[in-house]
C-alpha cells in the first residue's frame, strides 16, 4: 500500500468540532489512487463524518482487506490503528478485534472484489453475527490492480473497457446484507458527498452491523460507455429512496419534519435518525419490501439508493454472547485465573 | 517371552458405535484406577455416529507404562462383524469373552486361547425393558463380568456409579443391577477370576486421569485467554468444548453474570485464525484449536502473523494425513507443515506437549512465547493425547504465575514517548514494542502483511524490506533461547541414543528399558520445541547414532533435524509408525534391534 505523509501545516482558523479539533485531525496519508478515483471522495466523506460526531480519532479501528479500496484506510484517521489484512479475510479480523475490545467504532473498508469474491463467506457470515460495525463496500465492479476483469459485482451485459461483456449476473451487496439479517443497510454514491456523509455518521452510530455500498467509479478501467459503474451511468440511474438527516444525542432538533414521510430511528447512544422518504411507498423498517424494491428497481437498471434498512432493536454480538461490558482487554489477569483451589475442585472429576 | 500377570495385561473391547459404551469402558478404566492400579485408555473410533466398529483398549500397569502395549490379552468381542479380527488379536493364552445370547459358529474358534461366552444380550433383555437401555444395560452387564474375570473392587464400582448417577435414582439402580447380573453370572458360571487379575495398588495417588484436549483447554483459561475461534474438527473439538465449560464454571462475573470470555464458532478455518489475528492485535490472550486440514487452511494468515508480527496460539491435535486423511486415527505428520506455514520465508515457533500434562502447561506457555516474541505459536497435540484417557501428575497452579504479555506500551508509557514506530528494534533482540488500538493517538500504527520499513510504512525498497526480515532472524535466535529446553537421559558411557517427539515419549522410555534388558543401554532426547535450542544441537554432537522415533512416513522431525543442526550425513536413523494406532514400545525395540543386527551382519 503505497502512502505518503501530508505536510503538517494548517490553516489557523479551521473549525473545530466539539472536542477541540479541526477536520485536519482526522485525516490520513496521501493518498495515491488515480486522480478522480471514487474511492478517495468516499475517504473524504469518512474523514467529515468522523470529525462531525467528534469522536476521538484513536477510538475508531479502520480494518480493510486487499485491493484499491482496501488501500484507503491508510488516507484517514492518522491517530487510529489500521488493519489492512489479507484478501477477503477483513471481517474475521475485525470480528476478533471486536471481541476483544467492543468499546471501538470499527470501520471495514472492503471492495466489490474483495466482499463479493475471494470474501463473500466472511462478509456473509459477519453480518450474520452483528457485530458492531461498519462496513463499506467500495464498488466499482471492476479489478483494478490487476487491470481491469470483472469483478462479481459487474452486471449481466455491461462491458469492459476493451469490449468484453459480461455473461454473470451480479451480486447485489445489499440484497444479500438483507437477506442475511443485516440490521442496517445503505447504499450511495461516491460523487453525493451530501447524501453519504449523513449515512456514514448513522452507519457509525448503528449498533450492529451497517452494510454501506457505495458505487465507486474507476477512472481508468470502468468509466467508459457500457460500463453500469461509471461516473454518467450513476448520475442517470440512481433512484433516492431515502434521505437521512443525522442528529447527534447532544443536539436540538431544529428541523420541522411532515409525519407520515419522516421516520426518526432512534439509536442506541440516543442519537437519531430522520429518515425523510423519497419514495412515498417504500419502508425502510420492512426487511421483504427492501429487497424487493430492490430487486425490481435492479431489473429496470436502476440503482436504488439512501438508507435502506435499518433495525435498532437487534441485539449485537457481545449481547447474543452475554460478553461483559468491560472490554475484555481490560479485564485483569486477577478476574480471569479461577485460582489454585478452583483447579483442586475441577481435579476431584478426574480422580 | 511376555506373559500377562497381575497388573500387567490389556484388555480390549469391541463394540458397535453409538451404543453407549463410552460409560460402560470408563467405569472399568475408573474402577482400576481407584483400586490404585495405573492404567491407560486408548479409544479407537471410527469417523461415524452411530453403527459401525469401535474399540476401547485398556492398559494396566503397576510399572507404569503408559503406552499402546501392542498385545491383548481379554478380548470383549462384543461386536459379530469385527469377531473374526478381534478374535485373531488374542495373545496365545490369553482370553475372549462373546455375547452367547446367539449361537456362534464352531470356526470362529482357536484352541490356543480360553473364549467364553456370557448371554449378555439376554441378561439385559430379561430384566430391562425399552429398546435402548437394553442395549445401553448390556454394555454394563459386561462391565460386571470383566469385574469378576478380573477381581475389581465392586464397592469402587459401586461408588463410581453412584458418583455418576447419583441425582438419577432410576439410573442408578438399573447400573448397579446390570453390574450384578453380569458379576453374578459370570461368578457361578465360569472359572473366575482369572489367572491375572487386578490386585489393589498405591501407584495412583497425586494422580488424575484426563485427555489433553480438557487438559489443554483448562490450561488456556489459566493461561488468561478470553478470546476463542475455532470451526469444529475432529479430534480438537473437544478442546474447545472444555475451554467453555471450565469458562462457564469459572469466568462468570459474580456481579453481573456476564462472561469474561468470548467463544465464536467461525464459518471456517480461515476465519477462526483471523478472529485469533484481530483478537491478538487488540490485546487479548486468543487461540484456536483445530487439526491438519484446519492448518492448511489456516497457511496464509500464520504467514501474515509472522510478517506483521502478531502474537496467536493455535493448538493443533494432528491426526491422520494427507488430505482428508483417518480424522479419528492419530499421527505427527504435521510438523513440518506448521513449521514452515505459509508462502515465502516463513518459520514459526512450535511446541510438543507428551501427555496431557504438559498440554495444561504448554497451554500457559504458548501464550507467554506468543506475546513475548509477538508471533504465532503452534502446539502440536494429537489425537492420541488430545482424545485418550491418560494417567498422569495432578495438575500443580503457581499462584504467582502473571503472563508475559511481552513488549505492550499502554496509554501511559505511549504518552511519554516523542513519537512510536511499531517496528524499531531498540533492544536487539528482534522484537520491537506494540502498542494496542484505542489506547492513545500516539501509539496509532498500520499493520500490513504487505512490505513494510522499521517504522511500520509501506515500502518496497529493497534495503527496508530486506532490513525488517533480517531482523525477523535475529528474534528467531531469540526463540531459540526462549522455548524449553529438551528433556535428555544422558550418560556419557554411550554413544548411542533415541530422539523423539511428542506421544512417542512412553514408548521409547518403555522400549528403553526393554533395550537395556537386552544388554543395550541408551541414551534419550525428547525434544519439546521449535526452533531447535542449543541443547538439542549438544546432544547430537555427543552421538554417533541416533534413532529418530516419530509417527509419519516421511521422517519429518529428521528431516527439521538435518535442515536445522549441523548433523553428520548417515548419523540420524529413522523409526516411523504412521498407521495411525498410538505406537507401542516394541516397535521401537524391534527396530533398533533389527538395524543393529543389520550393523553387525555388514
Amino acid at each position: 500500500m503505497s502512502f505518503m505523509k501530508k505536510p503538517a501545516a494548517r490553516h489557523p482558523r479551521l473549525p473545530v468540532n466539539d472536542i477541540g479539533l479541526t477536520v485536519r485531525d482526522y485525516e490520513g496519508g496521501m493518498s495515491t489512487l488515480c486522480a478522480g478515483c471514487g474511492h478517495d471522495s468516499i475517504t473524504g466523506a469518512i474523514i467529515d463524518a468522523a470529525w462531525q460526531l467528534s469522536i476521538p480519532p484513536h477510538r475508531f479501528a479502520k480494518l480493510s482487506g486487499i485491493g484499491c479500496s482496501s488501500k484507503t484506510p491508510a488516507y484517514f484517521l492518522g491517530e487510529s490503528h489500521g488493519f489492512n489484512s489479507t484478501h477477503g479475510r477483513m471481517p474475521s479480523v475485525a470480528t476478533g478485534a471486536n471481541s476483544a475490545n467492543r468499546e471501538l467504532n470499527y470501520i471495514g473498508v472492503s471492495g466489490d472484489g474483495d466482499s463479493l469474491s475471494i470474501g463473500m463467506g466472511q462478509f456473509a457470515h459477519a453480518i450474520r453475527r452483528n457485530m458492531n460495525m461498519t462496513y463499506l463496500i467500495e464498488n466499482n465492479g471492476v479489478y483494478g490492480l490487476t487491470k481491469g476483469q470483472f469483478s462479481a459485482a459487474a452486471d449481466l451485459g455491461s462491458k469492459a473497457k476493451k469490449g468484453e461483456v459480461n455473461m454473470q449476473p451480479a451480486i447485489d451487496p445489499c440484497t444479500v446484507a438483507l437477506t442475511m439479517g443485516a440490521t442496517f443497510v445503505a447504499r450511495s454514491f461516491s460523487g453525493d458527498k451530501q447524501q453519504l456523509v449523513p449515512m456514514l455518521k448513522a452507519a457509525f452510530r448503528h449498533r450492529g452491523f451497517a452494510v454501506v455500498d457505495i458505487i465507486s467509479p474507476c477512472v481508468t478501467f470502468n468509466d467508459h460507455e457500457g460500463s453500469t459503474k461509471s461516473y454518467k451511468y450513476a448520475r442517470e440511474h440512481f433512484v433516492p429512496a431515502v434521505a437521512a438527516d443525522f442528529v447527534p444525542p447532544a443536539a436540538r432538533i431544529k428541523a420541522e419534519y411532515d409525519e407520515g414521510t419522516v421516520l426518526p430511528v432512534k439509536l442506541h447512544d440516543g442519537g437519531v435518525v430522520y429518515l425523510r422518504k423519497l419514495d412515498e411507498d417504500y419502508d425502510p423498517t420492512d426487511r421483504i419490501e427492501a429487497v424487493h424494491t430492490l430487486m425490481r428497481h435492479g431489473r429496470d437498471g436502476e440503482i436504488t439508493t439512501g438508507i435502506l434498512y435499518v433495525d435498532e432493536s437487534q441485539p449485537d454480538m457481545h449481547e447474543l454472547s452475554n460478553t461483559t461490558r468491560t472490554p475484555l482487554v481490560d479485564v485483569p489477569y486477577s478476574k480471569l485465573n479461577p485460582g489454585r483451589e478452583m483447579l483442586q475442585k475441577i481435579q476431584t472429576r478426574y480422580r | 517371552m511376555r506373559a500377562p500377570a497381575d497388573n500387567e495385561f490389556t484388555l480390549k473391547i469391541a463394540n458397535v458405535n453409538g451404543t453407549g459404551s463410552a460409560s460402560a469402558n470408563g467405569l472399568i478404566m475408573k474402577a482400576l484406577f481407584r483400586m490404585g492400579i495405573p492404567v491407560v485408555g486408548k479409544n479407537y473410533f471410527p469417523s461415524n455416529i452411530q453403527g459401525l466398529p469401535t474399540w476401547y483398549e485398556i492398559r494396566v500397569s503397576e510399572r507404569g507404562h503408559l503406552a499402546r502395549s501392542g498385545y491383548i490379552d481379554l478380548m470383549v468381542a462384543m461386536n459379530a462383524e469385527t469377531y473374526r479380527k478381534d478374535l485373531d488379536c488374542v495373545e496365545p493364552g490369553g482370553f475372549l469373552v462373546y455375547d452367547s445370547t446367539w449361537p456362534r459358529s464352531n470356526l470362529l474358534a482357536r484352541d490356543d486361547i480360553t473364549i467364553m461366552g456370557i448371554p449378555l444380550a439376554k441378561l439385559s433383555n430379561e430384566n430391562f425393558s425399552g429398546a435402548r437401555a437394553r442395549i445401553l444395560m448390556k454394555n454394563v452387564v459386561y462391565a460386571g463380568a470383566i469385574a469378576a474375570l478380573l477381581d475389581l473392587d465392586l464397592d469402587i464400582i459401586s461408588e463410581l456409579l453412584n458418583e455418576t448417577f447419583g441425582q438419577k435414582a432410576h439410573l442408578l439402580d438399573a447400573n448397579q443391577q446390570a453390574i450384578r447380573l453380569g458379576y453374578e453370572w459370570t461368578r457361578e458360571n465360569l472359572q473366575t477370576p482369572l489367572p491375572f487379575v487386578a490386585r489393589p495398588a498405591d501407584k495412583t495417588a497425586d494422580h488424575i486421569i484426563i485427555d489433553g484436549n480438557t487438559a489443554t483447554g483448562l490450561g488456556a483459561v489459566y493461561a488468561g485467554a478470553t478470546v476463542g475461534a475455532w470451526y469444529p474438527i475432529t479430534p480438537s473439538t473437544s478442546l474447545m468444548d472444555a475451554f467453555k465449560r471450565f469458562c462457564e464454571q469459572t469466568r462468570k462475573d459474580p456481579d453481573s453474570g456476564e462472561n469474561n470470555f468470548s467463544i465464536i464458532q467461525a464459518e471456517d478455518e480461515l476465519a477462526a485464525i483471523g478472529m485469533v489475528l484481530g483478537a491478538s492485535w487488540a490485546g487479548a490472550r486468543a487461540f484456536t484449536p483445530t487439526s491438519g486440514p484446519g492448518i492448511s487452511l489456516m497457511s496464509e494468515f500464520l504467514g501474515y502473523g509472522y510478517f506483521a508480527e502478531i502474537p496467536a496460539v493455535v493448538f493443533n491435535v494432528q491426526r491422520c494425513g494427507p488430505s482428508t486423511g483417518m480424522p479419528t486415527r492419530t499421527q505427527q505428520s504435521d510438523i513440518t507443515t506448521c513449521a514452515f506455514a505459509s508462502h515465502g520465508d516463513t518459520r514459526h515457533v512450535l511446541l510438543f506437549p507428551a501427555n496431557p500434562e504438559e498440554c495444561f502447561y504448554s497451554a500457559r506457555q504458548a501464550f507467554d512465547l506468543a506475546e513475548r516474541l509477538q508471533t504465532p505459536v503452534i502446539v502440536l497435540s494429537d489425537l492420541d493425547i488430545g482424545m485418550n484417557d491418560w494417567m498422569c501428575h495432578e495438575l500443580q497452579w503457581d499462584e504467582t504465575y502473571r503472563p508475559d504479555r511481552g513488549k505492550v506500551l499502554r496509554a501511559a508509557e505511549v504518552e511519554k514517548l516523542e513519537v512510536f514506530h511499531r517496528y524499531v528494534d531498540a533492544d536487539h533482540d528482534g522484537i520491537a514494542p506494540r502498542t494496542l488500538p484505542g489506547d492513545h493517538p500516539k501509539g496509532a500504527y498500520f499493520t500490513r502483511g504487505s512490505g513494510h520499513n522499521m517504522y511500520g510504512g509501506y515500502t518496497e525498497s529493497a534495503e527496508e524490506y530486506q532490513q525488517v526480515v533480517d531482523r525477523l532472524l535475529v528474534k528467531w535466535d531469540t526463540a531459540k533461547r526462549l522455548v524449553p529446553r529438551p528433556a535428555v537421559q544422558y550418560s556419557e558411557k554411550t554413544r548411542l541414543g533415541l530422539v523423539s517427539i511428542g506421544s512417542c515419549d512412553e514408548a521409547c522410555k518403555e522400549a528403553l528399558q526393554q533395550l537395556a534388558a537386552q544388554g543395550l543401554s541408551m541414551n534419550y532426547m525428547r525434544i519439546k520445541a521449535f526452533p531447535f535450542s542449543a541443547e538439542v544441537q549438544s546432544f547430537l554432537d555427543a552421538h554417533d547414532k541416533l534413532y529418530v522415533v516419530e509417527q509419519n512416513r516421511d521422517a519429518q522431525l529428521k528431516s527439521l533435524l538435518y535442515l536445522e543442526c549441523e548433523v553428520a550425513a548417515d548419523s540420524l536413523t529413522a523409526v516411523l509408525h504412521y498407521n495411525g494406532l498410538p505406537l507401542p514400545a516394541g516397535f521401537i525395540t524391534d527396530a533398533v534391534m533389527q538395524d543393529l543386527a543389520k550393523g553387525v551382519a555388514a
